[in-house]
């Protein structure tokens, strides 16, 4: 059974929509990864998922239950995560500070996990007492990720994780997600980076003008023509 | 241009049998009195209305504006006093005028000693120790200036020209203080232009209150001269109604002026601005000098509003001016009539006043029923300044009026119409 | 025999002059100030907008403080404390609850979408006027003393002369200081006091990280009504309870939180102590300090009778003066806070 399964959403700011009809389904474990040329309604999909804007048609299930237009905070208690693009850090928190708030609904105690978002990132852990905003582009990417696992997700929201990094980090946080998923957290991201992104994922979504465009597994999506042609720039490598 | 509507000849109707009824019941002298007192604020309305219904800016001290505007007022028209001039004061004025001069001067080029190549925290530590010595020359070279104009002729007195000049000085001079505030905080949020205003309008009064010299401070200036005959001469009624007049036209006038202002291309930029700022921006508009602009025009015609209400009050007195009088009032009217409509800020002008100057007995009234009542059951004597107290009510109800207004008829009663752009 | 020599050779007199009205008065309403201005300054960081009611509530929290005084005056004497300082948790407590309340009623409703940050603004001087008249309603506007007994006064011996403290002075340095410690613990140390950092440092992120944000305004405003309350009366008892103080009180407290950097609790309690002190300097007669300098100066250089830079009823201009130059040369204050 899926996770998540988004139905024939439309969504938008105001009046006009952005998203008219886009259906995405993730098995649990699972990375996904949605691409498409800039205005397709990629982030708009995550926001609406995670109750950031108002979903006007269409459902949201996730984990069994319907989750459409529910307020972020029940999402986090539900076990979704998102990591936005900008500004997803608290700049004059303390790494682990940043860590904590992402724990923030959790009573329990919660060091050991602490711990071992260490050994996904291991850089933040001689900066833990550092203030987030004084880290580099891609440890401040690491905090970003490491306070959305906080809460143990079932599924992680990623919008973008690697626009502005360097090649290096953008190889090094690739890398991480995958670490993360093998771990047993499902992943739904959307990337600029199709090529990157669609190597490591199990299930592509390609969207164009708010609508599912293409849909079909990573590599299947890679080696389609049509797909290489519009949305990867280009033939095949 | 668009007819106008149902609604406001409704309103504008129940307005006037109001009106018409208060003349009926209190006096001619009274009733033309209150509309010289509401005109004068509609033309300060009409002026933050500028700021607030054009440009989005929020002015919290408009009283300092109108209060050094009905200053430059008196002091250009009230009768020149021979006996300051006789005296040796004029000349020590003019000494530590000059002081200032040098001061302000010296200062200036201190300030700019870097591109000589001082180091720049020997320029700043240079700036502010040729400031100070400037400000504490000035003051001591003042103080006995003071002193023998405050013994001798009590205050520096006036220099006879026209009323008329006096309230163009005026309005020129509260733009010149606005310029000053705008340029320091226009390129900030709301909140700090909010936070300047109210401070700079506390520091106007104090300043006005305290200067005895130039102001006879709290001994108060009157009868300041009318540009029209005044009561003494030919009645109140008749003398009332033709500073109406005045004003009427002066309230017309700006009106049109501001009409044809909003109509044109540079209107049309200003709603530019205000509805979207950063499109504005980012078609190239310099939006805070445009702001500015507004700013200090606004405040041009909140000065000549303000100096008339003070003229026809007939007496400068600096402790006369209050927040609750000359700002909060003002912008009600503003936000009531119907921020960014000038016909919607005039009426509202009126209508406000018109409440608050009834609500003065409505509230007594109610308070001593109130009180007796109270008495009769629990058997306690109501305050001494049972009067004074009720009249606090009515700060409260300002103060709920504008959260109100701003929730549910954010808009106005005469809202302004969204001008289309073809 | 140097060490006598050296103390004759000071001018005592006027070194304990200048402590007392200088460094314990600049102490004195520097702390008034800091207590508010940590209030403001939070609720400005997480909710966006200047809430220039804050003044007003300081004095609503004395006139708290000051009904219950008047209630049980002989509270105090039970424990040894004067009675508006027994009583002044219990003042706190109430104006926490006034200031939810008005945020509940007023504030939250023009929090939503479609309302302009500028409308928060006015509005909070809707809730000023709003308290300004209940106040007057029910208290006139003549000033009240917080006092049912004699204040006591702390004499210390210093050079032969006396430093003189009162006892709400002394309170009230005490009260600053434990709750600075207390507000920094909180901060540093509490879910809720990291919350509210959080929050004021991206609110989004709060909301999307599950902090409960409407849990932290609330805590925000108990912090806020509660330190300006405690303000309000300890400024009471120390002087007296007036009214009318509102924008007397406004306007340093907004130079503290913009000297400070906006948001910035550290900066709020070292902008108020440096509005505090630069009040009472600028209003500190100067030449009472030269004076003992005058027989070893030259004939032709008189020292002024008076060398005060700022005469005492424009005491006003002073903050006015550190908030224009802030806003000139360092907008995001000296503590790298932000511009609202």
């Amino acid at each position: 059974m899926s996770i998540l399964s988004m139905r024939d959403i439309h969504a938008g700011y105001g009046g006009a929509n952005i998203l008219n009809g886009v259906s995405i389904d993730i098995e649990a474990h699972e990375i996904g990864v949605i691409i498409g040329p800039n205005g397709a309604g990629k982030s708009t999909t995550l926001k609406a998922l995670f109750g950031l804007l108002t979903v006007s048609e269409g459902s949201v299930t996730f984990d069994g239950e319907d989750i459409t237009n529910n307020n972020p905070e029940t999402l986090v208690r539900r076990g979704l995560s998102f990591v936005p693009q900008e500004f997803n850090v608290f700049p004059t928190l303390s790494v682990r500070e940043n860590l904590e708030m992402g724990a923030y609904v959790r009573r329990d105690d919660f060091r050991p996990l602490i711990e071992k978002i260490f050994e996904y990132f291991p850089p933040l852990r001689d900066k833990h007492r550092q203030p987030a905003g004084e880290l580099s582009g891609g440890q401040r990417q690491m905090v970003a990720i490491g306070r959305a696992l906080m809460m143990e997700p079932k599924l992680l929201l990623l919008d973008e994780p690697t626009a502005g990094l360097s090649p290096r980090y953008m190889g090094e946080i690739l890398e991480r997600v995958i670490a993360i998923n093998e771990g047993g957290v499902g992943i739904l991201m959307v990337e600029q980076n199709a090529r990157q992104a669609l190597a490591i994922a199990h299930k592509g979504f390609v969207l164009a003008g708010g609508r599912n465009s293409f849909t079909g597994t990573g590599q299947a999506l890679l080696d389609n023509p049509e797909v290489a042609e519009s949305f990867l720039g280009g033939g095949a490598h | 241009m668009r007819a106008i509507d149902l609604r406001t000849v409704t309103l504008l109707g129940g307005l006037a049998v109001i009106v018409a009824l208060i003349f009926a019941w209190l006096g001619n002298a009274y009733g033309v009195r209150m509309l010289v007192e509401a005109s004068c604020l509609a033309i300060v309305a009409l002026g933050l209305n500028v700021q607030w219904g054009y440009a989005g800016l929020f002015n919290a001290g408009v009283m300092g504006f109108i209060a050094i505007a009905a200053f430059t007022g008196m002091l250009v028209s009230f009768p020149v006093n021979p006996v300051f001039w006789e005296s040796e004061a004029p000349v020590m004025l003019l000494r530590t005028g000059t002081y200032l001069i040098i001061g302000v001067a010296v200062t200036y080029l201190v300030s700019r000693a870097d591109r000589i190549g001082v180091p720049k925290k020997l320029r700043t530590a240079l700036t502010v120790v040729v400031a100070a010595v400037t400000y504490l020359t000035v003051q001591n070279a003042l103080a006995p200036a003071a002193e023998i104009i405050e013994k001798g002729s009590s205050f520096v007195g006036g220099f006879g020209l026209p009323v008329g000049l006096g309230w163009v000085l005026g309005g020129l001079v509260a733009g010149l203080l606005a310029w000053f505030i705008g340029r320091i905080t226009l390129g900030l949020r709301s909140d700090y232009l909010a936070i300047a205003t109210l401070g700079i309008a506390e520091i106007v009064k104090s300043f006005l209150k305290n200067a005895d010299w130039l102001t006879r401070g709290t001994l108060t200036v009157s009868p300041l001269p009318w540009p029209v005959p005044t009561p003494n001469e030919i009645g109140f009624v008749a003398a009332r109604s033709a500073y109406l007049a005045l004003t009427a036209v002066l309230i017309v006038a700006i009106y049109i002026l501001l009409q044809r202002g909003w109509a044109s291309p540079w209107g049309r930029m200003m709603r530019a601005i205000r509805d979207n700022e950063t499109a504005a921006e980012a078609v190239g508009k310099d939006v805070n000098r445009r702001r500015l602009e507004m700013f200090v025009l606004g405040n041009i015609i909140v000065g000549v509003g303000g100096a008339a209400l003070v003229t026809f009050g007939g007496i400068f007195d600096p402790s006369g001016f209050n927040p609750i009088n000359h700002t909060f009032l003002v912008l009600i009217m503003v936000v009531l009539g119907g921020s960014g409509n000038n016909l919607g800020t005039i009426f509202g002008a009126l209508l406000v006043y018109v409440i608050w100057t009834m609500s003065e007995p409505a509230a007594l009234i109610l308070f001593r029923y109130g009180a007796s009542w109270f008495q009769q059951i629990f058997d306690i004597a109501p305050p001494s300044d049972l009067p004074t107290r009720a009249l606090q009510m009515r700060v409260f109800v300002i103060g709920l009026t504008i959260i109100l207004v701003l929730r549910f008829a954010p808009r106005g009663l005469l809202p302004e119409k969204v001008m289309k752009y073809e | 025999m140097e060490d006598v020599g050296l103390l004759a050779a000071m001018p005592i007199n006027e070194i304990v002059f200048f402590i007392n009205k200088v460094v314990i008065a600049g102490l004195i309403i520097g702390s008034v100030y800091a207590l508010a201005a940590v209030g403001m300054t939070l609720v400005s960081g997480i909710l966006r907008f200047a809430n220039f009611a804050h003044g007003d509530i300081m004095t609503l929290g004395a006139f708290v403080a000051f009904v219950l005084t008047m209630l049980m005056p002989g509270l105090g004497a039970l424990v040894g404390l004067p009675t508006a300082f027994v009583v002044m948790p219990l003042a706190m407590v109430v104006t926490a609850a006034v200031t939810i309340f008005l945020d509940k009623r007023f504030y939250a409703p023009l929090r939503t979408v479609g309302y302009k940050p500028i409308t928060l603004v006015i509005a909070s001087f809707g809730v000023m006027l709003m308290l300004q008249g209940v106040i007057r309603l029910f208290f006139g506007t003549a000033p009240r003393q917080m006092y049912v007994t004699a204040k006591d006064i702390y004499r210390i011996p210093f050079g032969g002369r006396h430093i003189i403290v009162t006892e709400p002075q002394l309170l009230l340095i005490v009260f600053t200081i434990v709750s600075v410690v207390a507000l920094h613990l909180f901060l540093t140390r509490s879910r809720t006091g990291k919350a509210m950092r959080a929050m004021s440092d991206n609110a989004d992120l709060a909301r999307i990280s599950g902090i409960s944000t409407g849990h932290v305004v609330r805590t925000t405003w108990i912090i806020a009504g509660s330190l300006a309350a405690a303000a309000g009366t300890l400024l009471a008892m120390d002087v007296s309870l007036k009214p009318d103080l509102s924008f007397n009180l406004l306007l340093p407290i907004v130079a503290a939180m913009i000297v400070g950097g906006v948001g910035q609790p550290y900066g709020a309690i070292s902008g108020g102590l440096l509005v505090g002190f630069t009040e009472t300097l600028s209003v500190f007669n100067w030449a009472i300090l030269l004076r003992p300098l005058k027989p070893h100066l030259p004939e032709w250089l008189e020292i002024p009778a008076n060398l005060a830079f700022v005469p005492t009823e424009y005491k006003l201009v002073v903050p006015f003066f550190i908030l224009v130059a802030v806003l000139i040369w360092r907008p995001h204050g000296i503590f790298k806070g932000r511009v609202l």
